[in-house]
């Protein structure tokens, strides 16, 4: 058995107050201490599935395939197959989709659902630590209310999974947690079995005007620039390496357990590999020397986020492997977003780098098949040809790369889970959009369909209940 | 070629001449008028002196008119945007650059949106180049309930693009007004009554002092127009009962012109709105429970207000200083939701022609403006942009300074020199 550390750090003192059994004792020298790292583990199951052939849609792939008049088999919450026609089996549910399109289920990388919820009432405000510039001890699904009207209200979107980030006050904001898009009682019950751990940090003007500037109401502290932030980052890395190979050292040679820190044990984590880094980033050169940090102390950024200065650098970020997480066309909110503009998704796809469609909006959320149609339509009229089938990448393949789920999730392939949307026609388009959406094989949504529309605890008894949202 | 040629010539015109209209003909244009005549199919429309001077089917501009094709795609009138803050906003975050509120100022009614327009913001041009050409800019919340006054413009550019400075005042019933004016309904409804006293005694009642109940002098003055039903009101509310105690305000002032901006909960009270004749802005987006005032909301209130014969217009109330174009996907989104094609368009054009008393805008018909986009698909889906925009009759340019920098770094190609040279 694997010894659990924060039980001696921190619960030792109520478990000598209770006369406890023996697990809470560390005293064992013989015992390796190991950090438990999944103490909040997912709790969700597949619902019961029927076995169910869609036919005759028009199939996107998700990974540049498709078929028009395509079959998809869903079988035991799996796809099974695609093809152009395929034979019921026995039993099998048949549903006729001519002339409506079938795509792997949208997966949101970058939201706040849960953390900022609706209604947006200061109670519910749980989405920034903003009691220190470095907070990667946090974990945005502590935060997380899972009765937020916004989670069914993206599944009418077509969205089946998404990564829950905290906000970009911090330096280092926290742990993201990626989820199943499927209404649950508990955090858990929605957390994506087996997803890895993310950590959120941001670049720029957000960190500097909440502590350096204090939001106006103080005089505030570090980072109050540019060279700041940079400087917070570098500091807490170095403190990181250093934790790092004190863990490394006592795997090696045991003795005495390094003292336990959350928030040297998340970066950690990058530093293993095991937790990966989305980062709130708008600047090409900022981008830039983010890259290099990441050099300097031996990771990798994942994904930049908003990444509104992308179509920049995008041989840059395409050389590096590094995606970029974007909206269609928000810009000028502030200075570091002056120069957004509508090509940017398929600029970066272009130059070869990985393209994301993200929305950091409980409304934007709801469409993002329709940003993905902005941004291509954009493209394709300043010269940029990409094909519908590349351009679902965007939606689902990609964002589920950035959060290593993509051996389970994110494209229509044999043997992954079935998580996809029937549209009523062609989502790129403004008037298609999600009838029926499919997670690990079970239907979960059904538009116009009272009783596959589920209805939060909040909206229960309010104005609206079980309306068509 | 020709086409192309004639609008870029068209073009540079415009630019040096922005107030300057040509004689031009749209033919083979697939045109929603706006009006009874619904959409034509191969039509005409003649341009001259700023202003539709013939259209239709058969219709034959004079010869030696600059005639350009629209290969049978859509023309429409200009798009409307009803609840803008664009040219009044360069940077959202940067204070100096943003003069869409001033919560230091002792001033609410007197405020005019209109000092702030800058029509050479960059906001303008990428405003106008998705085909939006009128815009209303309220005034937003500072320091009082009552924002201030707004104002009518077109999206040219031009020194002269306002057409109406002080074309509605802009008042906030709802939570965010009830906190600006001392933290509940009641405080906010009292300020408003008290306004109303302040506009009505003026300037009887600041002969012995300067103040008024709610108002300063200047307030009360420029709030006399509108109280004697002479300027639109502008309302911000969601709640439902909140729209019935604005639906009580036009009942006790009969003269009041009273549009309501959000109403989110509208559905639940079309059928008396639609008595009142109390028209609204809404936004199609909004379908979530955002706060305790809108519980009820959903993307079916466009639906339901214009089923109840409520005059309802359509605007992208988030980010209204740098996303007013994205009204027309708001409008697609509407269309997708139940309401009609036509009723849509209208929601941009016909409908806040009408709330903001805007003569000869919102269709296309003779003696109308020449407010007219060439679009290359259907107007209401995200996949599509206009070709060609006219406002007054002058072909507009379709730059902006993001199409610039697009351009910029299509290409990364620095080999011979920094991209800083390349425009």
């Amino acid at each position: 058995m694997k010894q659990v550390l924060y039980l001696m750090a921190s619960a030792s003192v109520l478990l000598a107050g209770c006369g406890s059994s023996g697990s809470g004792d560390s005293s064992d020298a013989a015992e390796a201490i190991e950090i438990n790292r999944n103490p909040y583990p997912s709790t969700y199951t597949a619902y019961p599935s029927t076995t169910t052939l869609i036919k005759d849609a028009m199939v996107l792939d998700g990974i540049g395939g498709e078929i028009a008049g395509g079959d998809v088999l869903l079988v035991d919450g799996k796809v099974s197959e695609i093809a152009e026609e395929i034979a019921a089996p026995d039993g099998a549910t048949v549903i006729d989709a001519s002339g409506k399109w079938v795509t792997p289920g949208i997966i949101d990388n970058h939201s706040h659902l849960g953390v900022y919820p609706s209604p947006s009432v200061s109670a519910h405000g749980d989405g920034n630590e903003i009691s220190g510039a470095v907070t990667a001890e946090v974990w945005a699904e502590h935060g997380i209310w899972p009765h937020d009207p916004g989670f069914p209200r993206a599944l009418a979107g077509g969205v089946t999974s998404m990564q829950i980030l905290p906000g970009s006050a911090n330096l280092f904001g926290g742990r993201g947690v990626t989820l199943k898009n499927v209404p649950a009682r508990t955090v858990q019950g929605m957390k994506f079995p087996d997803a890895p751990y993310t950590l959120k940090m941001a670049c720029g003007e957000n960190p500097k005007r909440v502590y350096g500037y204090g939001g106006g109401r103080f005089p505030g502290g570090a980072p109050y620039s540019r060279m700041g932030n940079v400087a917070g980052y570098r500091m807490a890395w170095a403190k990181a390496v250093e934790y790092k190979r004190k863990w490394d050292k006592y795997a090696d040679e045991g003795g005495d357990p390094p003292t336990r820190d959350l928030e040297l044990d998340t970066l950690m984590g990058v530093l293993n590999g095991d937790i990966l880094v989305h980062m709130h980033c708008y600047r090409a050169d900022e981008m830039a020397q983010i890259m290099d940090l990441g050099d300097e102390f031996g990771y990798k950024v994942t994904s930049f986020h908003h990444a509104v200065e992308s179509y920049k650098i995008a041989d840059k970020l395409a050389e590096k492997g590094v995606c970029s997480s974007m909206w269609a066309d928000w810009w000028g909110f502030k200075m570091e977003a002056y120069d957004g503009i509508r090509e940017n998704i398929p600029m970066v796809h272009k130059a070869g780098a990985c393209a994301i469609v993200h929305s950091d909006s409980d409304i934007g959320i709801q469409r993002l098949n329709q940003e993905a149609a902005k941004a291509l339509s954009d493209g394709r009229r300043s010269g940029i040809e990409i094909s519908n089938a590349d351009a679902w990448q965007w939606l689902s393949a990609n964002p589920a790369k950035s959060l290593g789920i993509f051996e389970q999730t994110g494209s229509l392939e044999a043997g992954k889970s079935a998580d996809l949307v029937i549209w009523s026609g062609d989502p790129f388009s403004v008037y298609g959009q999600a009838e029926q959406v499919f997670i690990d094989g079970a239907l979960m949504y059904q538009r116009g369909n009272e009783a596959m529309t589920p209805v939060m605890d909040f909206e229960l008894g309010q104005p609206g209940e079980g309306d068509l949202k | 070629m020709i086409r192309t040629l004639l609008l870029s010539t068209a073009a540079m015109i415009s630019m040096t001449a922005a107030a300057s209209a040509q004689n031009v003909a749209i033919v083979n244009a697939k045109v929603w008028t706006g009006t009874d005549a619904g959409t034509l199919e191969n039509a005409t429309i003649y341009i001259s002196d700023g202003t539709v001077q013939g259209m239709g089917v058969s219709f034959a501009p004079p010869s030696g008119t600059a005639i350009i094709n629209a290969d049978g795609n859509w023309v429409t009138p200009g798009i409307i945007a009803p609840f803008s803050r664009v040219g009044t906003v360069e940077v959202g975050a940067e204070d100096t650059s943003n003069d869409t509120s001033a919560s230091g100022s002792p001033f609410s009614v007197a405020l005019r949106a209109s000092d702030g327009f800058n029509p050479a913001a960059t906001t303008i041009d990428v405003t106008r180049i998705e085909g939006v050409t009128r815009i209303a800019v309220a005034p937003a919340n500072g320091g009082s309930l009552i924002a201030g006054q707004g104002f009518v413009a077109d999206t040219s550019g031009g020194a002269g693009s306002i057409s109406d400075d002080r074309a509605f005042i802009y008042i906030d019933m709802g939570e965010g007004g009830a906190g600006l004016a001392g933290g509940s309904r009641p405080a906010a409804w009292a300020a408003l009554r008290g306004a109303f006293a302040d506009a009505r005694g003026y300037p009887a009642r600041f002969m012995a002092h300067n103040e008024g109940d709610t108002l300063t002098r200047a307030d009360a003055q420029a709030f006399g127009t509108a109280v004697r039903g002479q300027q639109l009101i502008l309302v911000s509310a969601h709640r439902a009962s909140d729209l019935r105690l604005i639906m009580d305000l036009k009942t006790e002032n009969p003269n009041l012109d009273l549009a309501i901006v959000g109403a989110d909960e509208g559905w639940l009270v079309a059928d008396e709105l639609a008595t009142a004749n109390i028209p609204v802005i809404v936004d199609p987006f909004s379908n979530l429970p955002a706060s305790f005032s809108q519980l009820g909301a959903t993307s079916r209130n466009a639906e339901r207000l214009i089923a109840a014969g409520v005059p309802t217009a359509f605007a992208h109330l988030g980010n209204s200083g740098h996303q007013s174009r994205l009204v027309l996907q708001s409008a697609g989104n509407a269309v997708a939701n139940g309401v009609s094609f036509d009723d849509a368009m209208a929601a941009m054009t016909v409908v806040p022609a009408a709330i903001f008393d805007m003569d000869g805008v919102g269709t296309i018909e003779r003696g109308s403006n020449a407010d007219l986009v060439i679009w290359d698909g259907d107007p209401l889906d995200v996949t599509s942009a206009p070709t060609a925009i006219f406002i007054d009759g002058a072909v507009q340019s379709m730059e902006s300074r993001q199409t610039k920098l697009r351009d910029r770094y299509l290409d990364l190609d620095e080999s011979e020199r920094p991209l800083a040279y390349k425009r």
